[in-house]
């Protein structure tokens, strides 16, 4: 027994091995412990990707339940269903539910499942932190809830204006628990956006060269790089808020020098990218379904991938378009007006490119494709209201109306849900191994477009005639009654077409058609494993030859060999040209990430109580990070 | 479908735009200000109108268009593409000489709306949550006075209001007259407009302000001159000393049950400064910041519950009997 241990190293790699007995010996080092205690150590980015995407689905429902509620609310004139102090609550949860729970996180969970099989790689770079991402990510949506429910919920609004969240006019905690909420997802996100970034520039597959990586991953790549430079400014206000509150500093005292308009500058120079966080995954998914479904690459790999960077460059020059009412010079605010109006060229011009790969392809008109469709003519409309928006005289009249409220929904429904839910409908195969009904398929789709269109295309009217957001209730001789009717009447119906997604993706996991590797016939590398993806993804690393690889040489996929398959090994490649470099070993599955997320969920709701929840709740974490990181003797180690 | 979806909907909304001229709405414009708003809102519409409608014609008869099967999906046309180049780079061009142009008109507009003449009339506005005080300025002290939710202007005279906040941060906006504009704690801001047209213009709160930012309207009252200059005069006047044996008591009753020590009335021992100022209250057309039309009735109720009215206000819940109600009231009545 001790003989064998002993035993110097076998270092069997890949390329000795038969197919199935390859296959065996990668399923044994890769695939995630039995047992309910061993799914907690999961590291594998599928498993925890899977977790991601549907608690973040299960926050686009609560959102979704707080907005049939307002509508219900604003149906007609002076309805007493919510009191004020209760409508104030579930406005502000479902923003803060659908942006910082919902909306980035589900974009997250997409890149963190789908990154690594697009490039070819076997894990995501450093697979324990995304566990702990998760787990946090977890933590923060269920404390932000259980607060609601405890009638604890924030009420300042998503943007927590100063000093409206200040202590003085906001006593209690539920402020807190709104900036504490924001430190949860901030740290879930910008653990994500560094495991997306080392993924998609060290551990891409042979050959995957700049000019090869699919669109989608070019789109998480600008989205993680946005994620990490404006996070840190959300961190500053929300840090600084809860000093303000906790230890009484004076950031945004006014009668001790501090400044409320600093407030809203950190806010939205982190808040403005955040729109484009959400989006610009939502470009990546367009450009992947059209290409599959126009049966041809999309036109201008290059003008997109190039106007997905200049996006990310221009989304921070924006955000004082938010604050335009707030009395700043005038001149300042011009120069927003032309930023502002110029971010309209780059997603113009993917929509250029886009359009000229339906016109030039022959589109498949399945459910995904129909999304996308859907996506071109809500979110080109919004964008359009964008532009006006972006004018400092419209502004002053729309700004904080229901027009805006029509605007960004139709932004981030048009350009972020519909192709969300299109990529939903093309990867669930993917994921699962079995197709979504095409014909529930084409119901829901049909549902949503119509209803939302019902829901929010009165809402443009409401604020030409007045309605100011955030109210919650208006008096019958508004005239504003007969519209909001009409709108809640779109919103229960558009609430029912989701209810119908998730019905189509229940049955079809029951009962739906087999799939195959590549039902749809698509060119990137996820379709060229099995469906459901085995745990180490690929038994034999790809090479990339061609920017669409399964298309390419005739549909036979050259592989690399050589990796271990006696431990967690990825491919390492260089960041231009994807030479593969080294072998890496990639972590085991852990219970650490999970008890330092619990770790870190003490220290941070403590810190809403006392500010010695700093000093005592650091020790935990301390230790949970040692064992995280205690050395298990690897091979590398060793040598 | 999607075409005729929109385009139904699009007629639909000019319908509904061209009859919105109730008394709070951006089409319903009133001042210089607002006019030229409207004006270019209606520019931008139009451009945008036709960019989204040029945009799904593409779509559409780029999905209809009958093309061959392709054999291999990268058995591509190179002609095609380099054309589709060429056409992606001349559409992007075309857009941004659009949007430049769009800005350009956007300044135009944004120099009208910011002229900043010089004011014939100005008006301190504060916020509060969830009313508005509003004191007029004048060269002399004596003619400065205080009144709340309530502001009347002169007509064809540029109005400036200085904007501040006595706690939170709210925003003016009365769509008739101009855009919004934000009452920042800690800053003055300030907005103009020059009324056109004689008539009642409705503005509310525009920013989240609280628990009653449905409830913290306003209006705007554009008088013709010499009226302007009548109300005035009578708005600078001390309340008038109650007469009556009930409206003596009620005057007794409001300073006894504490009333005054956070409302003023001029002329009397009540000079609170939390709430509204009720010299001339019973000149007002609404109560509790255009919440409530002012009657006996209206009144009566608030004063008996406010936190029934308007849950979450300020003013407390003061316990009184009903012979104490009516003297005040009654009272109250007086301070026309």
């Amino acid at each position: 027994m001790s003989d064998i241990a002993r035993e110097p190293a076998r270092d069997l790699r890949d390329n000795k091995l038969e197919q199935s007995e390859l296959a065996a010996l990668l399923l044994e080092i890769w695939r995630t412990p039995s047992g309910w205690l061993g799914s907690l150590t999961s590291v594998d980015h599928k498993v925890v990707g899977k977790r991601y995407i549907l608690t973040a689905f299960a926050f686009l429902v609560l959102g979704g339940l707080l907005a049939v509620l307002m509508r219900l609310q604003l149906a007609g004139a002076e309805r007493k269903l919510l009191s004020p102090d209760l409508y104030n609550q579930v406005f502000t949860m479902h923003g803060s539910t659908m942006m910082f729970l919902f909306a980035v996180p589900v974009m997250e969970a997409f890149a963190v499942y789908f990154v690594p099989l697009m490039v070819g790689t076997r894990n995501i770079a450093f697979p324990r932190l995304n566990a702990f991402s998760y787990w946090t990510f977890l933590f923060g949506g269920c404390f932000l809830w259980i607060a609601f429910l405890f009638n604890v919920g924030p009420d300042v609004g998503w943007f927590a204006y100063v000093p409206l969240s200040s202590l003085q006019y906001n006593p209690g905690k539920r402020a807190d628990v709104w900036a504490q909420m924001i430190t949860f997802t901030e740290v879930a996100a910008l653990a994500v956006a560094v495991e997306i970034v080392v993924t998609v520039f060290k551990q891409r597959a042979v050959g995957m060269t700049l000019d090869r990586i699919p669109v989608f991953v070019w789109a998480m790549l600008v989205t993680s790089f946005l994620v990490l430079f404006a996070m840190p400014s959300i961190v500053v206000a929300s840090t600084s808020l809860i000093l303000d509150r906790l230890v009484n500093t004076h950031f945004y005292d006014t009668a001790s020098g501090g400044n409320v308009l600093l407030w809203q500058h950190l806010f939205w120079f982190f808040g403005h990218p955040e729109v484009y966080i959400i989006f610009i995954p939502g470009t990546g998914m367009v450009s992947m379904i059209i290409a599959t479904f126009a049966g041809r690459p999309v036109v201008g790999y290059v003008i997109i991938v190039l106007s997905l960077i200049a996006t990310g460059f221009l989304s921070f020059g924006l955000w004082v378009h938010h604050m335009f009412t707030t009395g700043l010079p005038q001149l300042g605010a011009s120069m927003f007006t032309a930023s502002s109006m110029l971010i309209a060229v780059p997603s113009g011009l993917q929509i250029f490119c886009w359009l000229a790969t339906l016109w030039d392809g022959r589109p498949v008109y399945r459910t995904p494709l129909l999304f996308v469709l859907g996506f071109f003519a809500i979110f080109v409309l919004g964008g359009l209201s964008g532009v006006m928006v972006a004018s400092v005289p419209i502004d002053m009249q729309v700004h904080d109306t229901y027009f805006v409220v029509a605007h960004f929904h139709y932004v981030l429904i048009g350009g972020a849900v519909f192709p969300l839910v299109g990529a939903v409908y093309y990867w669930f195969p993917k994921i699962t191994g079995r197709m979504l009904s095409e014909r529930l398929g084409r119901w829901n789709f049909w549902l949503a477009f119509i209803s939302f269109n019902v829901a929010f295309f009165p809402m443009h009217i409401l604020g030409l005639m007045g309605m100011p957001r955030r109210v919650y209730t208006y008096t019958p001789e508004m005239g504003w009654d007969h519209l909001n009717l009409l709108s809640s009447a779109g919103g229960a119906a558009f609430a029912a077409s989701f209810a119908l997604l998730i019905a189509n993706v229940v049955l079809s996991l029951r009962s739906g058609a087999l799939a195959g590797d590549n039902p749809w016939g698509a060119s990137t590398l996820e379709w060229a494993t099995s469906s459901p993806p085995p745990p180490y993804n690929f038994s034999r690393i790809p090479v990339v030859t061609h920017r669409d690889p399964l298309w390419a040489g005739g549909g036979n996929l050259p592989v690399v060999a050589g990796l271990s398959v006696e431990r967690r090994e990825v491919l390492l490649s260089s960041i231009a040209d994807a030479e593969p470099h080294t072998r890496e070993a990639s972590p085991e599955p852990s219970i650490w990430p999970l008890l330092t997320a619990i770790a870190t969920t003490i220290f941070f709701v403590g810190s809403i109580f006392t500010p010695w929840s700093v000093v005592w709740g650091t020790p935990p974490i301390a230790i949970a990070l040692i064992g995280w990181f205690w050395p298990t003797g690897s091979k590398e180690d060793e040598e | 479908m999607v075409v005729w979806l929109r385009s139904g909907l699009t007629v639909a909304a000019t319908c509904v735009l061209t009859s919105c001229t109730g008394w709070q709405s951006s089409f319903n414009a009133q001042a210089a200000q607002s006019e030229e708003i409207k004006r270019i809102l209606l520019i931008f519409i139009a451009v945008s109108t036709v960019v989204w409608v040029a945009v799904m014609l593409v779509l559409l008869v780029g999905l209809i268009r009958g093309r061959p099967l392709r054999e291999q999906r990268l058995d591509l046309d190179e002609a095609f593409e380099r054309r589709a180049g060429s056409v992606i780079l001349v559409a992007g061009i075309a857009t941004t000489i659009a949007v430049l142009a769009l800005s350009v008109v956007s300044y135009g507009a944004q120099r009208t709306v910011f002229a900043n003449d010089p004011p014939v009339v100005t008006v301190k506005v504060t916020g509060h949550q969830w009313w508005w005080e509003v004191q007029y300025q004048a060269d002399s002290p004596h003619l400065g006075f205080t009144t709340a939710n309530e502001i009347r202007v002169p007509v064809g005279q540029p109005v400036t209001v200085e904007l501040e906040s006595a706690d939170v941060i709210h925003s003016f906006w009365v769509p008739s007259l101009t855009g919004k504009m934000d009452l920042v704690t800690g800053q003055q801001n300030r907005t103009q407009f020059t009324a056109k047209n004689p008539g009642v213009y409705r503005g509310q709160c525009a920013e989240f302000c609280g628990m009653q930012h449905a409830h913290m309207a306003f209006t705007v009252t554009a008088l013709a001159q010499d009226e302007y200059r009548r109300w005035r005069d009578q708005q600078n006047q001390s309340a008038p000393s109650p007469s009556d044996p009930l409206s003596i008591r009620g005057e007794q009753l409001f300073r006894g049950r504490g009333c005054g020590l956070c409302h003023t009335i001029r002329g009397t021992l009540a000079g609170g400064q939390l709430g509204p100022d009720l010299t001339h209250i019973a000149s007002r057309d609404t109560i509790a910041a255009g919440t409530l039309p002012r009657n006996s009735g209206n009144l009566a109720a608030w004063i008996a519950d406010p936190q029934h009215i308007k849950p979450g206000n300020l003013m407390p819940k003061m316990p009184l009997r009903s012979d104490e109600l009516i003297a005040i009231l009654h009272y109250l009545e007086q301070l026309q």
